[in-house]
């Protein structure tokens, strides 16, 4: 019964295996070893690069959800300002989702940033490693006798495959990472997508799908808030007795301020 | 003995380390089993914790671990799930 650390190296040892298929000569072992890791060096520099590709990928979905909040921000006055409240409300869920999502792709661009260098200190101590395995494979070549030169060898291999492995399984992570941030963003770019001035007037009476998902991700009590703030702000006169302000005192005060400056 | 935590690095420990290694190792075996995220992190931090007190790996070392554990910020599902991915070098 392995622990974690079993099962993990189990899994490793699989993958160095792999490359050490090729072990009846010596000499030969040597440099199809050398040859593979530095093919695997370029795959790693690969990766690296696609790491980044995604990283600057999601960086410009930010900066358009930020446009989004903006934009969602100024039509929500607008309405309101031009008397249509169930418009506003409806503006400014779509304004909470969207900072929402933006506040974790943040977090989690930061975290990419982070396994970015990671990789690339890697990419650098595996470029050390096969540094070693050259000069050492010479020696051996010129040192040892076959029998003995085949154990140092398949050790120096595996040493350079473990590093191989690893950096592979941090690449492998950031990259899933990468995949899972950009899936949520698209989602969210989509319903952003529906979210302009023009689609909302077209909207109508009854309400589609999409809607009905805002709503139940959206925290009503910070919309109602902010509506209230808005109002205040625009001086638009009293809240309707209904929803506006049913628990919120932030909603109330808003409304209490606006018809003060009304009068 | 040497120790490589995965994502991060290999560690030189004393071999005497070997038995609190293997009792902390079970425990988050049985804590992952038992699916409670909390002791599970709070034990996997103490084995990353006790391998990191070991002494780095040199860079042109090319020794291989006797044993390598799972990367410190692994998830619960991801030890789970044994580690199955793919990686640089398919398995």
């Amino acid at each position: 019964m392995p622990g974690l650390s079993g099962r993990m190296s189990t899994v490793i040892k699989a993958k160095i295996s792999k490359l050490l298929d090729r072990a009846e000569d010596p000499s030969e072992t040597l440099e199809y070893s050398y040859q593979k890791q530095i093919e695997l060096l370029q795959n790693v520099k690969k990766g690296i690069a696609d790491v980044v590709t995604s990283k600057k990928r999601l960086q410009l979905q930010e900066q358009k959800l930020r446009d989004q909040v903006v934009k969602l921000d100024t039509q929500a006055r607008q309405a309101l300002a031009a008397g249509n409240e169930e418009l506003a409300r409806t503006a400014l869920e779509r304004k909470n989702v969207a900072q929402t999502e933006l506040q974790s792709l943040d977090t989690q661009v930061a975290q990419l940033e982070q396994q970015q260098e990671q990789m690339t200190a890697s990419e650098q101590k595996l470029r050390t490693k096969i540094e070693q395995f050259r000069s050492k494979k010479e020696v051996i070549k010129a040192q040892y006798s076959a029998a003995e030169a085949q154990v140092r060898i398949s050790e120096a291999a595996t040493g350079v495959g473990e590093e191989m492995a690893d950096v592979g399984l941090a690449m492998q992570r950031a990259l899933d990472k990468t995949e899972n941030m950009k899936a949520r963003a698209d989602a969210v770019q989509e319903l952003e997508a529906a979210g302009t001035f023009e689609d909302l007037t077209a909207l109508g009476p009854g309400e589609d799908d999409i809607d009905r998902q805002l709503r139940q991700l959206s925290s009503s009590s910070e919309v109602d808030a902010e509506l209230a703030k808005i109002k205040a702000e625009l001086g638009a006169g009293a809240a309707p007795a209904g929803e506006l302000g049913a628990g919120t005192s932030g909603a109330g005060a808003g409304a209490e301020q606006s018809e003060g400056q009304a009068s | 003995m040497i120790v490589r935590i995965a994502t991060e690095g290999q560690y030189e420990l004393a071999d005497g380390e070997r038995a609190s290694l293997n009792e902390l190792d079970n425990e988050a075996v049985s804590a992952c089993q038992a699916g409670d995220e909390p002791r599970f992190k709070r034990t996997f931090t103490n084995l990353i914790d006790l391998v990191r007190q070991g002494q780095p790996v040199g860079d042109d070392d090319l020794r291989p671990s006797d044993l390598i554990l799972p990367p410190p910020d692994v998830s619960l599902d991801e030890a789970k799930a044994d580690f199955s991915g793919e990686g640089l070098i398919p398995g």
